[in-house]
Order: C-alpha cells, then sequence, then structure tokens
C-alpha cells in the first residue's frame, strides 16, 4: 500500500513539469498559434531560473527569472508568427533549437553546481486525507501552483469573456477582426501566456524535479507536451489526466527496477515516447473526430488583408 | 441632397479615397442616404463596394474625405464604435463561429456589460426575432444551422444593437427566391420604422424591385446615382460597365444528340460533420447540351463534383461515359477519358496560386503531351499555355504570370480554356462565372456555348439563376444533397425552381428524355 | 509610424540576399557576444569561420562534416518541398548506423569487396524502415509527422543506446559502450589519400545532384512541389497524394540512413553512442538555409559544417563550452526566418498626406 502511495505521489510530480508546459500551449494553440518551440522555452527556464536562484540564494527569484525567460523566448517567436506571418512550424522550430543552443551556452558554467530545491509542504488538514491526501496535497508549492493553474485556465475557457474571445480567434480569425475583435493583441498574450507556463515548467524541473542543471535536462518533455494537448483534444479536463499519465509511464521503469524486474534502463526508458505515440494514433485514426476539436485555424498564419 | 423624399440624412460620405499598394479601391467617392431609405450600392467585382463598406463600418480608415452622420462629422474608428453609433454590417461571408451557439456569437459583438447575463440576452434574442419574423433559437450551435438561419442570426445580431443603418453585403446570393421574398419583406418593415438600409448586390431585379434608390461604382468611382424602378435593367447594367463591354451573351438554341453519360444512384456519406450526403442522384446528360444544377450553396455540389471529378471515389452507383463506369476513377484517369472539370474555387484548387500559369496547365493538361517518360517537357508545357492564352483572351504579361497575380476574370478565362483545349466530352463547371467581371463572365458563356456546339456535355453547377436560364436548356436543382427532376428550361418557371431549390420534391426520378 | 506592409510581388532580391543578411547577423551577433564575455572578438570570429578551413587538413575535416549533412538535408528537401514536415532524420540517421553496425560485425570475419556495399545497404534499408513507420502512420492512422518522428528519434537512441551497451558491445572494450572495430573490408574508401574525408562526400553531392533534377525536370518533383504548397489542387489534379507521401519518407530515410551508415563505416570505423552530434537537426537548418535547392543546401551543408568546426576550435583555443556550436545555429536559423519575412513584406512610413499614383489604374483587383 505505502509502495502504490509513493508511486502515485511519484506520478503527479513526474506529471508535473509536462501539465504546466501543455496548459501554456493549449491556451496558444486555442488562440490559433502552434508553438513547436516548447523544448527551447523550458530549457531557457531551466537554466535561468537555476542561475538566478544559485546567484541570488532566492527559489523564488529563480522562479520569477524562469518565467521572464519563457515569456522573451515566446516573443521572438510570436514575433515571427503572428506580426511577420512566417511558417510557424519553422518559427517553432527555430526557437527550439535556438533555445536548446543558447541554455547550452549559458548554462555551461553552472553544470555540477546544485543548490537545495523546493521541499514538500504538506497543506494542513487536506494532507491527513487518507491516500489523496499524501498524493495531492503533500507537494513542493510549484505543485500546488499547477493545480491553481489547470482551474484557472478551465474555467477561463468556459466561463470567461476573454476565454470567448480566444476561441472565437482560434476558430476564425477572419471573421473576428470582421467582428473588431483584437485579434494580433490577443495571440500574442497567448503566446506569451505559453511561454510563461513553459518557463515555468522548466524552472520545476530544475529547482524542484532535479535541482540541477543539465544539457537538454527537459529529454523531449516538450514535444511530449504538444502530443498531449492533441490528445486532450483541447480540453484542460482532459489535459490533466494525460499528463499523469504520461508522468506514471516516465517513471515506470524506475517502479519497475525497484520492484525486482530485470530489464535494460534503455528499453524502458523508450516507454515514454512509444506512450506518446499510441495517445497520438487512439486520437488521430479517425479524421473526422479530431476536426470537431481542432482549432480551426491551428497553425496557419493570419494576414489582415486589403 | 440625395433622392429619395426625406427630412433627415442619416449618412453622408464626401471624397472618400482609399488606397492600396498598386489600386485606387475607393477614388472620391460621394454617398448620401436619408432615414428609412433603401439604397442600393451597385458595381461589379473590384468596383470599390466592399472597400466603402468597410470604410462605413471602422474596418478600415479612409485615407481622404468625411462621413458625415446624422449632421455630426465622424471618424468610424473600428466595428465596436460604429455599432455604438448604430450602424449594423451583415456580410457576405458570414462571421459567425459555427462552434459557439447564437447566443455566444451574438454576445461577442454587444460590449462586455450588456452580454453578461446570458438568461436576459437570450429572451431579447427571441424577442427581437419573432418581431420581424426570423425566428431564432439562441442555445442553438451555429454548425446546426442553414445559410438562411445563418443570416438570420447576422440580421438580428444588429437588431439588438438598435441599428439605424443596416448594411447588407449580397444578402441574396444564399436564398432561395421564397428566402428572398421573406428577407425583402423584412427589410421594407424596418425602412418604414425608420431604419436605412444600404444593399449591396449585383442582381439588378432584385435591386430594381426593392430598392428606392441607388449608387453605381465603377473602378472606384461613382459612374450614376438613379431610382433604380425608373429605368431599365440595361441602363444600369451600362453604368456598371461602360460602353463598350458586351453585357450578355447571346445563345443559339441547343440541339442534343444521343446520351453520353448516365448517373445512376449515385450517393455518399459524408464522414465530415459540417459535409453534406449525396443520396440516389440520377442523371442523363447527353451530346450537345448544357444542363444545369441550381442550389444554395452546402446542398452538396461540391460532393457532386468531387464525386464526378474523382476525387471522391468511395460513393455507391454507377458513373457511365459512353458506357464504361468510371465512379472508382481517380481524376487523371478521367481525363484521359475525357472528363474536364472547372472547380468552384480557382485559387487554391483549380491553381495553384504561387505556380506560372504554364506550370498550372501542367495540372491537368499532363496527358497532352507535356510529359514523356517521367519527365517534363518544359517547352511543349510553354506552348501549351501560350495556346490558352491566346485563345481565350487571358490579359496578362506572359506564360511566366503566376496564377495569383491574374485577376479572377482573367485566371478563370485561363482554366477554362485550359479544359476545353483538351478537347473534353464531359465538362463539369462550378460557379465559373462567381466573382469575376462581366466581360470575362461573357466570354466564358461563350466558350461553354462553343464547346455544346462541338458535341461536349456540360454541367453547370450555379447559384447564379440568370446565369442558368441563359445557358442551360434543361435545369434542376440540388437540395441537402438530392436531385430534383430535370425539365427544359422553356417550361420552367422561377417558381418551381425555387420550390426544387428548398427540396420540394420526390427524389429518385430519372430526368425527362429530351425529345 | 513604421508598418509592416505586404509587397504586391514577392521579392526575388530579398530571396537570394536574406541567407546572407543572416549570416552577417549572425556574426555580428557573434561579435558582440565575444565581446560580452570578455574574449576577443576578431580573434572569436577567426577561429570560428577562418582557421577551420586554412589548411588541406581542415578542408577534409570540413568535407567530412558536410558529408552527413548533405546526404540528410537532400532527402529531407524532398519531404519540406512537399510540406511533410519530417524532423527524424536524427533517427534515420542513428537506425543506419545502427544496421550498418550489426551488418558490419557478423560479417567481421569475412572480406571480399561485396562486404562494404552490404553493409552500405544494411544502413539504407534500416533507415528506410524506420522511415516507413512514420509514413504509414501520416498517411494510414492521419498522426501528425512532426510529433511521431520525434518520438521516434529518441526511440532510436534509445535503441542504439540498449545496443551499444548489450548485444553489441565490445567484449574486449574495457567496458566501454562501443562496438568491436570494424573489419578494413566494411569501411569506406578514402576520397582523397591520406585524409580522413571519404567517400561519404561524394555520395552527399550525388544526392544533391539527385534532388537537382528531381525538381528541375522531372514529373515527380512537379507532383511533390504540388502536393506541398496546394493540398486540394494536388487532389483535384489526381496527384496520389499517399503514394508521393511515402516515397518522399523513403528517400529520407534512406539518405539519413546512408548518411548514418557512412559515419560508421567512415570516420569513426566502429558504433559508439555519440555517432551524432546532432546532424539530423542541424541538416533541417541545412534545407532553410539552402532554399530548399540543390545548389543551395550544398553550399549551406558546408557553411553549418563549419560551424561544429569553429565551435571545437572555440573550445580548444579560447576554452568556450561546446554548446557555443548549437547556439550559432540557432542564430542562424532564427535570423534567416526574420528576414525570409522581408521577402513578402516591407517597412512602409505612414502618412496621412496623399501621394499620387504615378500611373492611372486599368483594372482594380479582385477583391473580398
Amino acid at each position: 500500500m505505502e509502495l502504490i502511495i509513493n508511486v502515485l505521489a511519484a506520478t503527479v510530480v513526474a506529471g508535473t513539469p509536462l501539465l504546466l508546459v501543455a496548459l501554456g500551449e493549449l491556451i496558444c494553440e486555442r488562440s490559433g498559434v502552434l508553438n513547436l518551440g516548447q523544448e527551447g522555452m523550458m530549457l531557457m527556464g531551466a537554466v535561468a531560473g537555476f542561475a538566478a536562484a544559485l546567484s541570488s540564494g532566492s527559489l523564488l527569484v529563480g522562479v520569477a527569472a524562469a518565467i521572464v525567460a519563457g515569456i522573451g523566448m515566446s516573443l521572438l517567436f510570436a514575433f515571427m508568427a503572428i506580426t511577420l506571418a512566417a511558417n510557424q512550424y519553422a518559427a517553432g522550430l527555430a526557437l527550439t533549437i535556438f533555445g536548446t543552443g543558447l541554455s547550452a551556452f549559458l548554462g555551461a558554467g553552472f553544470v555540477g553546481s546544485s543548490i537545495d530545491g523546493f521541499s514538500r509542504v504538506a497543506i494542513p488538514l487536506l494532507s491527513d486525507i487518507p491516500v489523496l491526501g499524501r498524493v495531492f496535497f503533500d507537494q513542493d508549492p510549484l505543485v500546488y501552483v499547477s493545480f491553481v493553474a489547470f482551474a484557472g485556465v478551465a474555467l477561463f475557457l468556459r466561463y470567461s469573456r476573454g476565454g470567448l474571445l480566444l476561441r472565437a480567434i482560434g476558430e476564425d480569425p477572419e471573421a473576428a477582426n470582421a467582428n473588431g475583435l483584437q485579434v494580433l493583441l490577443v495571440r500574442y498574450l497567448a503566446v506569451a501566456f505559453g511561454g510563461g507556463m513553459a518557463g515555468l515548467a522548466g524552472a520545476y524541473l530544475s529547482l524542484a524535479y532535479t535541482p540541477l542543471w543539465t544539457e537538454n535536462m527537459t529529454a523531449g518533455r516538450g514535444w511530449i507536451a504538444l502530443a498531449l494537448v492533441v490528445f486532450a483534444t483541447w480540453r484542460p479536463e482532459r489535459l490533466i489526466l494525460g499528463a499523469y499519465l504520461f508522468g506514471a509511464a516516465s517513471i515506470l521503469h524506475l517502479v519497475l527496477q525497484g520492484l525486482g524486474w530485470k530489464s535494460s534502463t534503455e528499453l524502458l526508458a523508450m516507454l515514454p515516447y512509444l506512450v506518446t505515440i499510441l495517445m497520438l494514433i487512439l486520437l488521430s485514426w479517425n479524421p473526422a473526430r479530431t476536426r470537431l476539436s481542432t482549432p480551426l485555424s491551428l497553425g496557419q498564419p493570419y494576414r489582415p488583408g486589403c | 441632397m440625395g433622392l429619395f423624399m426625406t427630412a433627415a440624412i442619416r449618412l453622408k460620405l464626401e471624397n472618400i479615397v482609399k488606397e492600396y499598394p498598386g489600386c485606387r479601391a475607393n477614388d472620391g467617392i460621394d454617398l448620401t442616404v436619408g432615414a428609412g431609405e433603401i439604397h442600393a450600392l451597385l458595381g461589379e467585382n473590384g468596383a470599390g463596394k466592399s472597400t466603402l463598406m468597410k470604410v462605413i463600418y471602422g474596418v478600415i480608415q479612409p485615407d481622404q474625405g468625411r462621413i458625415v452622420w446624422n449632421g455630426h462629422e465622424v471618424r468610424v474608428d473600428n466595428p465596436a464604435q460604429a455599432r455604438r453609433m448604430g450602424i449594423g454590417m451583415v456580410f457576405q461571408h458570414f462571421s459567425l463561429f459555427e462552434t459557439l451557439t447564437v447566443a455566444e456569437n451574438i454576445a461577442l459583438s454587444l460590449p462586455a456589460d450588456e452580454a453578461r447575463n446570458r438568461n436576459k440576452l437570450n429572451q431579447r434574442i427571441r424577442e427581437v426575432s419573432e418581431r420581424y419574423g426570423m425566428a431564432l433559437d439562441p442555445r442553438r450551435y451555429v454548425s446546426t444551422l442553414s445559410v438562411g438561419e445563418r443570416q438570420r442570426v447576422e440580421i438580428v445580431r444588429c437588431l439588438i444593437q438598435e441599428t439605424t443603418l443596416l448594411i447588407l453585403d449580397e444578402p441574396t446570393s444564399v436564398l432561395t427566391p421564397q428566402e428572398v421574398s421573406a428577407l425583402f419583406a423584412t427589410l421594407r418593415k424596418l425602412s418604414k420604422e425608420g431604419c436605412s438600409i444600404l444593399f449591396i448586390s449585383h442582381k439588378l431585379e432584385e435591386v430594381r424591385s426593392l430598392c428606392h434608390t441607388a449608387t453605381v461604382l465603377r473602378q472606384g468611382r461613382v459612374s450614376g446615382d438613379c431610382q433604380p424602378a425608373d429605368i431599365s435593367a440595361t441602363d444600369i447594367a451600362r453604368l456598371m460597365v461602360g460602353e463598350d463591354t458586351p453585357i450578355s451573351t447571346q445563345v443559339t438554341a441547343a440541339e442534343p444528340g444521343p446520351t453520353l453519360v448516365e448517373i445512376r444512384g449515385l450517393g455518399w456519406k459524408s464522414k465530415d460533420p459540417f459535409g453534406t450526403s449525396l443520396s440516389n442522384v440520377n442523371l442523363n446528360l447527353h451530346k450537345g447540351e448544357i444542363v444545369g444544377i441550381a442550389g444554395v450553396a452546402g446542398n452538396g455540389q461540391d460532393e457532386l463534383l468531387k464525386a464526378l471529378s474523382g476525387e471522391i471515389r468511395t460513393g455507391t452507383g454507377t458513373i457511365s461515359l459512353d458506357g464504361v463506369n468510371i465512379a472508382s476513377l481517380f481524376p487523371d484517369q478521367r481525363r484521359k477519358l475525357g472528363v474536364a472539370i472547372v472547380p468552384e474555387e480557382r485559387l487554391g484548387r483549380g491553381a495553384v496560386p504561387d505556380m506560372s500559369l504554364a506550370d498550372n496547365a501542367l495540372l491537368t493538361a499532363s496527358g497532352e503531351g507535356l510529359v514523356s517518360r517521367g519527365l517534363v517537357r518544359s517547352g511543349r508545357v510553354r506552348e501549351f499555355s501560350r495556346e490558352v492564352i491566346r485563345r481565350f483572351g487571358v490579359r496578362c504579361t506572359s506564360e511566366n504570370n503566376t496564377a495569383g497575380s491574374l485577376s479572377g476574370g482573367n485566371l478563370q478565362k485561363y482554366i477554362i480554356g485550359r479544359e476545353a483545349l483538351q478537347n473534353p466530352r464531359l465538362l463539369v463547371a462550378s460557379h465559373p462565372t462567381w466573382g469575376v467581371d462581366v466581360g470575362s463572365a461573357v466570354a466564358i458563356h461563350e466558350s461553354l456555348v462553343r464547346l455544346r456546339d462541338e458535341g461536349a456535355s456540360i454541367l453547370l453547377i450555379s447559384e447564379d439563376l440568370d446565369e442558368l436560364y441563359q445557358l442551360c436548356n434543361r435545369l434542376g436543382a440540388l437540395c441537402d444533397g438530392r436531385l430534383s427532376p430535370l425539365a427544359p428550361t422553356s417550361e420552367l418557371n422561377i417558381e418551381q425552381l425555387g420550390q426544387w431549390m428548398a427540396g420540394e420534391f420526390e427524389s429518385g426520378e430519372v430526368a425527362h428524355a429530351v425529345a | 509610424m513604421l508598418l509592416l506592409e505586404r509587397r504586391p510581388v514577392p521579392s526575388s532580391l530579398m530571396r537570394w540576399a536574406s541567407p546572407l543578411l543572416a549570416l552577417i547577423l549572425t556574426i555580428i551577433t557573434g561579435f558582440v557576444l565575444f565581446l560580452v564575455m570578455g574574449k576577443d572578438p576578431v580573434e572569436g570570429l577567426k577561429f570560428f569561420f577562418i582557421t577551420p578551413v586554412s589548411d588541406l587538413s581542415g578542408l577534409s575535416e570540413l568535407g567530412l562534416k558536410m558529408a552527413p549533412l548533405l546526404l540528410c538535408a537532400a532527402g529531407l528537401t524532398v519531404c519540406y518541398r512537399a510540406r511533410i514536415w519530417n524532423i527524424g532524420a536524427e533517427g534515420h540517421f542513428l537506425m543506419g548506423a545502427l544496421g550498418a553496425s550489426v551488418m558490419a560485425v557478423q560479417l567481421s570475419e569475412s572480406g571480399g569487396f561485396w562486404v562494404l556495399p552490404l553493409v552500405l545497404l544494411a544502413g539504407v534499408l534500416a533507415g528506410m524502415l524506420w522511415a516507413a513507420i512514420a509514413a504509414v502512420l501520416k498517411t494510414h492512422l492521419h498522426c501528425n509527422e512532426i510529433l511521431t518522428t520525434i518520438m521516434l528519434n529518441y526511440i532510436a537512441l534509445n535503441l542504439l543506446l540498449f545496443t551499444v551497451h548489450g548485444p553489441l558491445k565490445d567484449p574486449f572494450g574495457f567496458g566501454f559502450p562501443q562496438s568491436v572495430m570494424f573489419a578494413d573490408s566494411a569501411l569506406l574508401p578514402a576520397l582523397i589519400p591520406g585524409t580522413r574525408l571519404h567517400l561519404g562526400l561524394a555520395f552527399g553531392l550525388f544526392a544533391a545532384v539527385a534532388v537537382w533534377v528531381l525538381f528541375a525536370r522531372s514529373f515527380i518533383g512537379f507532383q511533390l512541389n504540388v502536393v506541398g504548397q496546394d493540398h486540394r489542387a494536388a487532389a483535384f489534379a489526381g496527384f496520389g497524394v499517399r503514394r508521393l507521401t511515402w516515397f518522399a519518407f523513403l528517400v529520407g530515410g534512406a539518405t539519413a540512413g546512408l548518411a548514418g551508415a557512412s559515419e560508421v563505416t567512415g570516420p569513426i570505423g566502429q558504433l559508439v553512442p555519440q555517432v551524432s552530434p546532432g546532424y539530423g537537426y542541424t541538416a533541417i537548418i541545412v534545407v532553410f538555409l539552402g532554399r530548399m535547392n540543390a545548389l543551395g543546401i550544398v553550399a549551406s551543408s558546408a557553411l553549418l559544417a563549419l560551424t561544429f568546426i569553429g565551435g571545437e576550435m572555440l573550445q580548444i583555443g579560447m576554452h568556450m563550452p561546446k554548446a557555443v556550436t548549437g547556439l550559432f545555429q540557432g542564430l542562424l536559423l532564427f535570423y534567416l526566418l526574420t528576414c525570409d519575412a522581408f521577402i513578402h513584406y516591407r517597412i512602409r512610413r505612414k502618412n496621412t498626406a496623399q501621394q499620387p499614383l504615378n500611373a492611372a489604374v486599368t483594372t482594380a483587383p479582385q477583391e473580398a
């Protein structure tokens, strides 16, 4: 029993960075913009967060720096994809490659350093609930931030006027423009939100999950998050389920080894990526169904016309 | 001072100028609309009507000129402000969001505080829509509404905001004749209540029956003001195109030959939630005739075209071309057998916008000796496209112009020419003169008639009833994927066709044999 | 006020100037970067761009790094022209290296001229197989190829690591994860005797020529272009989109697989975990920088090969982190995309005073 609780708690921890970055990309894609630059933004967030926390001695400063770094990177992308209406795939790839390179460059001096990362803070009362208390309410602060973010995004999309604007712009920016909606501004904000969340997710990796910095420490999570948004058919409720599912897949090999299963680390490490492909298949094989939920203008450059 | 007798002038435009790189869309336009006046704005595509409307509605800013609203000079900075002033606009291509409900769509165009109380908004929507005979259920998703119902949403959206000037951009192109009458009744009622109406159209008979006054635009300038009821359609057309362009085709009678194409039981299930399924289409086409299919957009026209072109091959039923069933053949295979297609979208399906005219010839005409052993024979390709340009009067610098740089009319002439030059036995054309200037439309009609006289079968799918009545010797209608019976044009009155367009027929009947 | 305004006709001057402009901007940024880091900028730029190609041995190293980039880029060009966003060149490369290594180790006792072709073929087939997975996921299961190919890249890497730590591990390798050295019969001959430059570069140049012929002359090339520019027109014309997608993927897999096979049978001579410093991803930049045409990718693969070596030079000579290579590559792509925007847009001053048009307008354009 104790083992199961620990595994579930570890699943939440492993799923949190995915949840954070995927929530950000969900808002971004709902506005019609596809940002492939998640890996780059996350890595920049991770390195900025680590460096800032190390130099200032404050984890909060680190988190703030990470968010700023993520937003900054995303604005570069936003300029290319929204203002210049460039090919969004290429611009996103550019962001990933640039972010990966820049983060490795800036972080070279920090490899090997360590700091005291976030530690668990139990929420009084709630953490005494059997099983669920330990799993959900006895985690580090950033996990709680992810819960709040999830609730915020879900409520925003469904009930707020801003959410309505976002959905309209994502479906048909031409019609939105004709209705007098500020398409470019909303898209910039959506992309920036995505960047901030990616930065935060990166900070989680370098300040909580494994408090250190190495090159490419995201190990493809940014890409998995993109698949996650598709899997969730752009709805936050499914997103959180998927994030924890992948979290489980990524720690599975640790669990199995802990149980004494003799299997190659490398083969088991393939698991999250295989699961991602399976999830993509499940969601994509029926194109009529996906069309219903995809923001219609996703990935298409929008040029306010003549 | 306008021609309409009224004390109050609602809108006055003085010397409006709007320029774009390479063109002056509005070149010093004056316009006066009085309270309660139904004022038509006429002109060909490219004359500047849409630009002027966008200026009035605040979507774009004029480079010069004044806008005077109820006696005060104003600047319309954006559509939200226009709406607050009392200007409402119903676009030609509806600006509705399909995945949102009627109420959510209307809420988007209201200021935030007015839209907050959903129940009150629903109530208002029901009241206003019923008052003008356009009942709507606010909770329905727009994706489930028909085209006519969607237009109602657009209009109700304007009326809810106490509109005093209602602008309608080509409102009747998507309506059946009965729906057009209903719309006109609503507009007349609004006019009596003092609401001014700006009616953009190119349908002269409708303008003559509905509108008090009209302004005609040509190449960005006003070419005349008139009271349409008092002058003939031909005179109005002259104002639109000038003196030397032919405005109608003289069509000789058809002499149909033996049956070439037999379509039996053609059906297709659409997997797309927004698409239309075809059911049990039966149709005969003879050599040397033009058969027309009328119908409001979204009733299966595109699906029928795709089933004939080969873009859809998974339907039921048979399509026999001279006895051979082609229903499962690919488009290039059908082309080899003499089937030619002119799709509705000329840019982005009929032609690749960023490729040259020469390359676009290769799209469908590769079987004309343009490709040999897998390699492209660029000399032959250029020759072919030059031939098309020459024979069909395509105005361009050379065959190296990109398709996207041509005007709509010229590109359409090229596309029709590309198909015609392949000597097709069957030509299916969908909305061939949509958005095309009058001169090119006439040339296109003449090409179709020429092809017919050379013995081809032509199937013409169109929303333009004038065009259908002019060119076709037999007519039918498509509604919800079902094909009506066909009747000789001379025996088919517009009311009957209107009923067929609305679906009032028994489907599955084979077309009458032509004597 | 400065406005970004769409050009009526795309500027062909900018189409060719843009890569050069991007390079210049990257160099300027590098200059500033060195300054900020307290290093001599002129020295740094010299180490990065000039020193690597200053002698024959340097040039051969350039050719060595250019070969895999050019091969991968050739295949990716075929994909990207058709707007098939195959990001999987890295995975195909790794699988090519793996396949070739397996075959080489199997044949390690054999000699004869037929060993090398067989080994290379194994690499090509392995790359094609890996590409086929992504192809079937796209054409039959409608999965987005960007995500699937990236996932497959990670899976391929893990397969490689598994193999080199396990089945293929050299029993006499002191526990290091590496395979046995391949027999001489399985090694690529040198292109220029005395240097490390091997036949791989010839493969790359040949692939570039093939790509040129494909797009300049063949009907398949035309069809691929149409699929990339206008899907609906391709369906309308009856071009088999599914067939063409498979063609593009398999070509991409074959070339990248060959690149991987050449790398292990060429300079490395065995299978090691670090068989690719990211060639598959850098090849993407090569394709964009090279404007997706054959001549362009030859030039840009040389340039990007230079960034690899320059980075090593900077690491050795000026103690900069190796990641400077990735940084320069990312900067290049970034500036390229920004400069590319000016192919379609220009900066204009918006003023209220009217400038008269110089010619009377004959026909107004089609408007919405």
